[in-house]
C-alpha cells in the first residue's frame, strides 16, 4: 500500500506557559535573525506583536480615513438634497442652515469611522478564514488556547530544523510541535 | 504553589465557557425563559392589533400626540446608555473593575436599543413605510427634512444601535474562538467557529483588535453622549412648556446613566447570585455602580431643581402653571413618584451598608427605574396635556394596549437577555485573562 504524502512542514511550534518565557524566546528568535514568525496568546500581551517585528497598525488611518468619508457624505447629502435638489423656503431663513446639518454629520461620521476600524481589523487580520495550519497542533482543542506558544515558519530563509529546534530547546519550552499542513 | 499563567487562563476559560457548554437546563432559567417568552407573545398580540385597528388602540389622541410610544422609547434608549458608559468610557478611564460585567451590560444595551426602537416604528401609524424617514432616490423627489430633531433621532439611534453591535461583536469574537475550542459536539464548534471568523490569537492580530476596540471606545464616548441629547432635542426644539428647555441635553444623559445603572444593577445581583459568579462581579462592582447612580442621581436632581426653579424665575405664565399644574394637578401623583424615587430613594445610596447589600441595592434600582419611566411619562403626557389654549387640554388614558406594549417591550428584552445567558459567554474571556494574569504581577 502507497502511503500518503507526508504534508510540508509549517513551522516548529514551542509552547511557554509563562508570557514573560514567550517574550525571552522571541527576542532570542530575532536577535537569531529570524522574521517569518507569530505568536498565539491566551489574551493580548503587551508589546508581543512590535517584537515579532509588526511595524504598521493600518487600523487607526483606516479609522480616520472613513470617518472623514463618513462626515463628507452627511454634509454634502444635505447640502445637496436642502440647497440645490430641493430648495425649500421656511419662513425666510437660509437654505444653507449649517448648524441644523451638523448632528447627521456627527453621526454619520462616528458612523463611518467605526465601520472602518471594525472591518479593517477584520480583513488586515486576513479573517474570515476558515482555515490555518497552527490548528494542525492539538493546543486549541486539548489545551484550549490557554498558553502561549512561538512559532517559527519553515517559509523564513533562517530556517533549519534541526537548528531552529536546537534555538527553541534552549528556552526550555513545556514542548516542541511540529506542524505540518 | 503560585498558579502559572497558563493554569490561570485555563481556569477563567472553562469556568465562564462551562457556564453555556456544561451547564444542564435549569428549571429556573427554564421557568423564566418561558415567562418572558409569554410577555413576548404579548407583544406580538399587541403589535397585531396595533396594525388591524391603528394607533388609536392606545391612548394617544390630540393633544397628547405622543403618549406611551414615546415614553418607553425614551426609557429603553436611556437603558441602554449604562452599558456603552461601562464598555467605552470606563475602558478609557482605565477602570479596571469594569472587565467582569462589560459583555453583559454591552448585551444590556443592544437589547434595551432594540426595545427602544419599536416604539417610535410602531408610533408611526404605518410602520411598514418606515423607510420614508430615511435619505434614498423615491419616485416623489422628497428628502427628509433634516433641520428636524426627528430625523436627527433616526440617524442617531440607527449609529448607536450599529456601533454597539460592532462594538459588541469584536469583543466576543476572540471568545466565541474559546467557546469552540472548548464545545465539545461538532455542530456547537462549527456554530462558535463562524462567529469567531477563524480568530487564532495570533499576536499580530490582538495587536490590531486591541486598536480597534480602543478607537471604538473612542468613538462610542461622544456618540452615546449625543444620542440622548439629541433624543433630548425633539422635546427641547418644540415650544411646548416643560420642554422648551436648553438644560435638556445634560438633564436627559445623566437620568439615562443613572436609568441604566439602575437596570444594570437590577440585573447582575440576581445573576450573580444564580450563576455562583460572586467572587467575579464581587461586591466592590456594586458598589461602584451604586456610586455611578448616587452621582448621576445627583445630577439629575440638580436637573428638576434647575426646571422648577427657571419656571419661577422667568417670570413666564405658561411655564409657571405648568408646574403647578405638575405638582398639584390631576397628575401630580406622578410627580410624587417621581421625586421620591428619583431624588429620596437614591440619597439612600449615601449608606455604605445600601451600596453593599445586595438586596437593599436591587430594591432601591426597581425603585429608581420606576421613577425614571414616570419621570419620562411627567414630562412627554403632562406638558402636552395642557398646553397654551385650555381650550385643547385634555388628559391622557393609557389603555389596555399601551400596557400591554410596554410589558411586551420588557418580554422582549428579558427573552432576548435568557437567551444570550444561556448561549453566550457572558463575561469578556480573554479581558478576565489579561487581567487575572496581570494581577500577579508586580506593578511597574
Amino acid at each position: 500500500m502507497k502511503s500518503p504524502v507526508q504534508p510540508s512542514l509549517y513551522g516548529l511550534v514551542a509552547e511557554f506557559v509563562e508570557p514573560k518565557d514567550l517574550l525571552a524566546a522571541v527576542n532570542e528568535a530575532r536577535n537569531a535573525s529570524y522574521s517569518h514568525m507569530d505568536a498565539y496568546t491566551p489574551y493580548p500581551v503587551e508589546g508581543l506583536a512590535e517584537k515579532l517585528g509588526m511595524r504598521s497598525n493600518a487600523v487607526p488611518l483606516i479609522t480616520l480615513l472613513c470617518g472623514i468619508a463618513g462626515g463628507t457624505i452627511a454634509y454634502g447629502m444635505q447640502y445637496y438634497s436642502a440647497v440645490i435638489d430641493y430648495p425649500l423656503n421656511v419662513g425666510g431663513r437660509p437654505l444653507h442652515s449649517w448648524p441644523a446639518f451638523v448632528p447627521i454629520l456627527f453621526e454619520l461620521t462616528i458612523l463611518g469611522a467605526a465601520i472602518g476600524a471594525v472591518f479593517s481589523m477584520i480583513f488586515l487580520n486576513g479573517l474570515p478564514r476558515l482555515h490555518h495550519p497552527i490548528f494542525e497542533t492539538p493546543f486549541f482543542t486539548a489545551r484550549n488556547a490557554s498558553r502561549f506558544y512561538l512559532c517559527i515558519e519553515a517559509c523564513d530563509p533562517q530556517f533549519d530544523e534541526s537548528k531552529t529546534r536546537a534555538l527553541l530547546e534552549k528556552q526550555s519550552p513545556a514542548i516542541i510541535w511540529e506542524v505540518r499542513s | 504553589m503560585e498558579s502559572s499563567a497558563a493554569e490561570k487562563c485555563d481556569e477563567i476559560s472553562n469556568r465562564i465557557s462551562g457556564l453555556v457548554l456544561r451547564e444542564p437546563l435549569r428549571r429556573g432559567w427554564l421557568g423564566g425563559f418561558a415567562l418572558a417568552f409569554a410577555f413576548l407573545m404579548l407583544l406580538n398580540a399587541a403589535i397585531l392589533w396595533l396594525l388591524i385597528r391603528g394607533v388609536g388602540v392606545w391612548g394617544v389622541n390630540v393633544p397628547v400626540a405622543w403618549g406611551f410610544a414615546i415614553v418607553n422609547f425614551v426609557w429603553w434608549v436611556g437603558i441602554g446608555h449604562a452599558g456603552t458608559f461601562i464598555s467605552a468610557i470606563l475602558l478609557l478611564l482605565h477602570q479596571q473593575w469594569r472587565t467582569s460585567i462589560n459583555r453583559f451590560t454591552e448585551a444590556m444595551t443592544i437589547f434595551a436599543v432594540a426595545c427602544a426602537g419599536l416604539f417610535p416604528l410602531l408610533h408611526l401609524g404605518r410602520p411598514w413605510v418606515f423607510y420614508f424617514l430615511l435619505p434614498y432616490p423615491d419616485t416623489m423627489d422628497l428628502w427628509p427634512q433634516w433641520r428636524s430633531p426627528l430625523v436627527w433621532d433616526v440617524f442617531a439611534v440607527t449609529t448607536y444601535l450599529i456601533v454597539s453591535l460592532l462594538f459588541w461583536f469584536i469583543g466576543l469574537m476572540p471568545d466565541l474562538a474559546v467557546m469552540r475550542d472548548h464545545a465539545k459536539r461538532l455542530w456547537v464548534r462549527r456554530l462558535y467557529g463562524i462567529g469567531a471568523l477563524g480568530w487564532r490569537n495570533s499576536a499580530r492580530h490582538w495587536n490590531r483588535h486591541e486598536t480597534a476596540c480602543l478607537l471604538l471606545a473612542g468613538l462610542a464616548t461622544p456618540l452615546v453622549l449625543s444620542v440622548h441629547s439629541v433624543v433630548s432635542l425633539d422635546f427641547s426644539v418644540a415650544i411646548v412648556p416643560g420642554w422648551h428647555s436648553t438644560i435638556f441635553p445634560p438633564y436627559f444623559v445623566a437620568g439615562a446613566i443613572f436609568s441604566g445603572f439602575a437596570m444594570v444593577l437590577t440585573l447582575l445581583i440576581p445573576v450573580r447570585a444564580i450563576y455562583g459568579l460572586r467572587d467575579v462581579i464581587t461586591e466592590r462592582h456594586l458598589d461602584n455602580a451604586a456610586k455611578v447612580m448616587l452621582s448621576t442621581g445627583l445630577i439629575v436632581a440638580l436637573g428638576y431643581a434647575t426646571e422648577h426653579w427657571m419656571s419661577w424665575y422667568s417670570d413666564d405664565l405658561y411655564e409657571g402653571f405648568l408646574v403647578h399644574n405638575r405638582m398639584a394637578g390631576a397628575a401630580s401623583g406622578v410627580w410624587w413618584l417621581v421625586m421620591i424615587c428619583n431624588v429620596g430613594v437614591a440619597q439612600a445610596l449615601w449608606f455604605r451598608r445600601v451600596r453593599t447589600s445586595p438586596v437593599l441595592l436591587f430594591i432601591t434600582a426597581c425603585l429608581i427605574q420606576v421613577g425614571m419611566w414616570s419621570e419620562r411619562y411627567l414630562i412627554v403626557i403632562t406638558s402636552l396635556e395642557r398646553d397654551f389654549l385650555p381650550s385643547s387640554w385634555a388628559d391622557f388614558h393609557a389603555t389596555f394596549w399601551d400596557w400591554a406594549t410596554l410589558a411586551g417591550s420588557m418580554g422582549l428584552f428579558f427573552t432576548l437577555l435568557f437567551l444570550f445567558i444561556r448561549l453566550l459567554p457572558m463575561i469578556a474571556i480573554h479581558e478576565m485573562r489579561k487581567e487575572t494574569v496581570q494581577e500577579g504581577e508586580p506593578q511597574p
